[in-house]
């Protein structure tokens, strides 16, 4: 895969969407930003559904320029896109491995080490482990997004990855863009984090269900976020004393 | 006259599927619409409000919805032909997992919701494994890859049938499934044959004995602890 186009659609007053096309190649980040209610996650479940003008926003996504094959478009082993969605409850009523071993299969991978790793992967983005023999349905929501994170990496394996809101789920996000930025994949973050939406080169604005701006970040910003990131470390850091029971016996200096 | 039979559990979201393949083809095929149920059915009214189509139900009563539904279609293909109809969509009432409703010619469309269960599809038996398309609803409430592992199963279970995923109440990603159906043949009304036998026989349950135990009963039924045999039992 060599890039990603979106073709406009319409907003929900039936208007034209005021771009040409956004296109995204491997290695780019892009974050969507907006209030609650404008359209961000409908954006990228228009890329996830590969959307040919049959959604409610009638956008149209080109894989390598052309309109994908009916094959890509509905095979789940030959898709190009995983999707980590705000639904942090699995109804799947089988443990963790069975869970990971059906995906492996619907994505036809044969290597039975992919099921250890993907589960060690997902206990560095969380701070109770899982365990191979947990039910899925018993994970906790932060458990659950680790696990699909790292299966959306490893088992998902796709050169597309569209990420809903991950910092609300309590895992440790740093890591989660560390490993997930260097891949190089193309990653959609929808998301209300400033460090975040700062961290991607391109921004785009939604509002009313339609993109109502596309941002390149600027040098000012390009400073700003490294700033942002030290101070997110530092809340972190803070978060993870809480966590564990220590208390705050000095004048916080920020 | 092209015609398509839906199945699947109660609340998969049949008539949400329906409504939205009704909405896309009305303007080119004039459509009649046939509701299967067992005691009481809106989707008739619904339908015919919304989109100005014929529609028709039937209920089965103390009769299997499937037998009901068997015994009638021969007269609504008439029907909707005698209507000049274009296109005859069925709706079964869903609910027996023994049987399916699906016919040999025609397509046959199972839905089920993605938060069914995982073990659903195998479940489901025939109304799965003879079905020509499945239709998962419901996919915004799930994560992908849940509804991967849900495909999977659907696969492993009928590893032909055509998948489709979509969110019913708003229609996305149907487009193919309006192309299925604008692409089947007409059908030949004089060679419509069930894909699947119906159950063996009946018993004397079926028929609305109420007493429990084997000594009131005879019929075709099967003992708590026997596999196959002693199909054949005997009150005393």
């Amino acid at each position: 895969m060599t890039e990603l186009t979106i073709l406009p659609g319409y907003n929900r007053d039936g208007q034209r969407e005021n771009y040409e096309q956004i296109q995204l190649r491997p290695g780019e980040t892009i974050s969507i930003v907006g209030p609650t209610g404008s359209g961000k996650t409908a954006f990228i479940t228009d890329i996830e559904l590969m959307a040919q003008g049959d959604t409610s926003t009638r956008r149209r996504i080109l894989i390598n320029g052309k309109v994908p094959e009916d094959s890509v478009r509905y095979n789940p082993s030959l898709k190009p896109i995983a999707m980590i969605t705000q639904n942090t409850k699995c109804f799947a009523d089988l443990t963790v491995e069975n869970f990971l071993k059906i995906h492996a299969r619907a994505r036809e991978i044969d290597d039975q080490g992919i099921i250890p790793g993907t589960l060690e992967l997902a206990n560095t983005f969380t701070g109770e482990k899982i365990a191979a023999s947990h039910r899925v349905t018993t994970l906790s929501g932060g458990q659950t997004r680790s696990l699909l994170i790292a299966d959306a990496v490893l088992i998902g394996a796709a050169p597309v990855i569209l990420l809903d809101e991950i910092e609300n789920a309590g895992i440790f996000k740093q890591e989660v863009m560390a490993i997930i930025q260097d891949s190089g994949k193309i990653i959609v973050f929808v998301t209300h984090d400033p460090v975040i939406a700062l961290n991607t080169k391109k921004r785009l604005i939604m509002e009313h269900g339609g993109v109502k701006k596309v941002l390149l970040r600027n040098a000012q910003e390009e400073s700003a976020v490294k700033k942002l990131i030290e101070v997110d470390k530092r809340i972190g850091t803070i978060r993870e004393h809480l966590r564990s029971g220590n208390i705050i016996t000095a004048e916080l200096a920020i | 006259m092209k015609l398509i039979i839906i199945a699947g559990p109660p609340s998969a979201g049949k008539t949400a599927v329906i409504k939205q393949i009704v909405a896309n083809v009305k303007d080119e095929l004039r459509t009649a619409f046939l509701k299967i149920d067992v005691v009481k059915a809106y989707e008739d009214i619904e339908l015919e409000h919304e989109f100005g189509i014929l529609t028709k139900k039937v209920y089965s009563g103390d009769l299997c919805p499937d037998h009901a539904g068997v015994m009638v279609l021969g007269d609504v293909v008439d029907w909707a032909e005698e209507n000049r109809s274009d296109l005859l969509i069925v709706e079964s009432a869903g609910l027996c997992l023994r049987c399916s409703p699906y016919l040999n010619q025609g397509l046959g469309i199972i839905v089920l919701s993605s938060i069914s269960g995982i073990h659903a599809p195998e479940k489901m038996g025939a109304m799965v494994s003879l079905a020509d398309v499945a239709v998962v609803t419901k996919i915004d409430l799930v994560s992908q890859a849940e509804r991967e592992v849900l495909i999977q199963k659907i696969k492993e279970v009928h590893p032909g049938i055509i998948l489709l995923e979509t969110n019913a109440l708003q229609g996305t990603s149907l487009q193919r499934l309006y192309r299925l159906i604008r692409e089947s043949p007409d059908i030949d009304k004089d060679h419509l044959i069930l894909k699947g036998s119906p159950p063996l026989g009946t018993c004397t349950i079926c028929v609305g004995k109420k007493e429990i135990g084997w000594k009131h009963h005879f019929g075709v039924v099967k003992k708590l602890d026997c596999q196959m045999a002693e199909y054949l039992y005997r009150g005393e």
